[in-house]
């Protein structure tokens, strides 16, 4: 019975986002009455795997089948599946991903599970299940009630902080039966950006847009994501124009992000646009135009030119 | 080749959003009504292929009558016949159930939609269906190209793309730059009005989840502005004020 977290892997590492199901999914054990299991799916070693217990879970199940090394949806979706009968879990926890939405909905599928997407708080139990989730690209927020008896929670980031304990997981190998007609996609070529702070995963983003006049000015807002920390992103029309690449957009068409801040810089803020930023913690808005209307959903703005201000941000971080 | 291109119809990118009911309802008053965003670059990519490879394009969409505008301008725009499924879209078991029950009597080679929803967001239709289907599912698909019997397809990831192989049939969630949105001329507005909608109703009943209620973001709180001479002092107070760096 206890509640399953499927907790993804980059690189032999548990994922920001999955430290954050891991917790989640112990809360809602715990508020269950029952204890919190993580599925692991790929090559990590025995500490790794067993820190899932200082996120809240008791136990670890390792699937580390060759097969599995590459991330595949459907292959994954089988394996959590399996994992989640054998466990007669009622409930499975995933934290939003490339990887995870597409297993998501698989896992559905296979469980015919009550599913809740862009699920933002803990569940209420008070009367049946209920959860709170973001919906018209963070413009509302919905309460779903749950009815199936098993419920599938992908949660967004930054719903939940968690906490570290001392507690180490049992790691158990798990080797479920797995399905040919899920290894039917050929994947012939990867490009991935390497070395920088992942979009949807960061923490802190810079963002610009037109008003940056051109990809050859683009080194300033990398400067100040750089010594921030931060991931870079783009408005539409800058994508549109390919100044930068396609998995850089964030807005109603493009990546949806909630980080703790996200500074626009020559972003004037269509509404479109707001819709992929809204669920951050706090935005800064830098922009000429006074009458910008994105100052209008922003926490802090400065009226100034770009070009003077994004350098004079970047040094006062670096503490020059 | 058959196509099948599942729609939304979802109030416009701009609407203000407002509940009713005891927020309960979504406010329809005065809400522009259009075809899921999403949707449009599957359907436009699905007439591409008609003109290039040849192929019937059926439209779906689950959704009760007031729908039937977006259904109709989907035909003008170039899909051959549509399907409109009598029922409330919104369970996404639900949804996919009703799509892959179509599916399954009438073998489409592909069946695409929006990677999403803009309203509910979920995201989850497509791999539902491809998992009732027992076909694979790919989302969200930027590049899509056929050749016989095999799909070439780009897909993004966090941070960067892949290239895939698989063999027809597909269910796949599609984004920019698939397709260019594409605007219905006069002709096909004239032609749509006569082509083929079969409404249907709902097969299974169950839904396994329901909204009980709606609500709206706070409003944030008034922005502090910094002067532009003063640019500095913005990285204090992001340090020492929010407290997120």
């Amino acid at each position: 019975m206890s509640v399953l977290i499927f907790a993804e892997l980059d690189e032999g590492k548990l994922k920001k986002s999955s430290q954050e199901a891991i917790f989640y999914g112990a809360k809602v054990a715990a508020m269950l009455g029952t204890s919190a299991t993580a599925i692991v799916i790929g090559q990590a070693d025995d500490s790794e795997l067993a820190s899932a217990g200082r996120f809240g879970a008791t136990k670890v199940l390792h699937a580390a089948d060759g097969k599995l090394n590459e991330p595949n949806g459907m292959a994954y979706a089988t394996v959590v599946s399996a994992a989640a009968q054998q466990e007669s879990s009622k409930v499975v926890v995933l934290a939003k991903s490339s990887l995870a939405d597409a297993m998501t909905a698989r896992l559905a599928g296979k469980l015919k599970a009550g599913l809740a997407a862009n699920v933002i708080e803990l569940p209420d139990l008070s009367a049946g299940f209920r959860v709170k989730s973001s919906i018209y690209t963070g413009k509302a927020f919905a309460y779903n009630d749950l009815k199936a008896d098993v419920k599938i929670l992908a949660i967004k980031k930054n719903t939940i902080t968690p906490e570290e304990s001392e507690a180490t997981a049992s790691v158990e190998t798990f080797s479920p039966t797995l399905n040919e007609n899920d290894f039917v996609i050929t994947v012939k070529k990867t490009e991935k950006a390497t070395g920088d702070v992942l979009l949807p995963e960061a923490d802190l983003v810079v963002s610009a847009g037109r008003g940056l006049k051109g990809p050859e000015n683009w080194a300033i807002v990398e400067d100040l994501a750089k010594a921030l920390g931060a991931a870079t992103a783009c408005s539409k029309p800058v994508s549109d124009l390919d100044w930068r690449p396609h998995h850089e957009h964030v807005g109603q068409t493009g990546i949806k992000v909630s980080p703790n801040l996200y500074i626009a810089a020559g972003i004037s803020g269509a509404i479109q646009h707001l819709a992929g930023v809204n669920s951050s913690k706090v935005i800064v808005v830098i922009n000429k135009d006074p009458e910008a209307p994105f100052f209008k959903s922003a926490d802090y703005g400065i009226v100034g030119d770009v070009f003077d201000v994004l350098p004079r941000l970047t040094k006062a971080v670096q503490g020059l | 080749m058959k196509i099948l291109v599942c729609v939304t119809s979802v109030p416009d990118t701009t609407t203000k959003i407002a509940f009713t009911d005891n927020n309960t309802r979504l406010n329809k008053a005065g809400v522009t009504f259009i075809t899921g965003p999403y949707d449009d670059y599957a359907l436009a990519r699905a007439v591409e292929l008609k003109e290039k490879l040849g192929a019937s394009v059926t439209v779906l969409n689950v959704g009760e009558a007031d729908a039937e505008p977006v259904i109709r301008k989907c035909l003008a725009i170039g899909a051959d016949d549509a399907i409109r499924v009598n029922a409330e879209p919104t369970d996404a078991y639900f949804v996919a159930e009703q799509i892959a029950a179509i599916a399954k009597d009438a073998q489409y080679d592909l069946i695409l939609m929006g990677r999403e929803s803009i309203d509910y967001n979920g995201g989850q239709v497509h791999g539902i269906v491809g998992e009732m289907l027992g076909i694979p599912s790919i989302s969200p698909v930027m590049l899509l190209d056929i050749a016989g019997d095999t799909a070439q397809i780009t897909r993004e990831i966090e941070g960067g793309k892949e290239e895939l192989e698989a063999k027809l049939p597909l269910v796949l969630g599609c984004q920019e730059p698939i397709a260019e949105w594409k605007i219905p001329n006069m002709r096909g507005i004239m032609t749509a009005r006569t082509k083929p909608l079969k409404i249907v109703e709902p097969t299974g009943t169950d839904k396994l989840t329901a909204v009980g209620s709606y609500e709206l973001p706070a409003p944030r709180g008034s922005v502090k502005m910094i002067k532009a001479e003063e640019a500095e002092t913005l990285i204090q107070l992001l340090r020492t004020e929010a407290k997120v760096i």
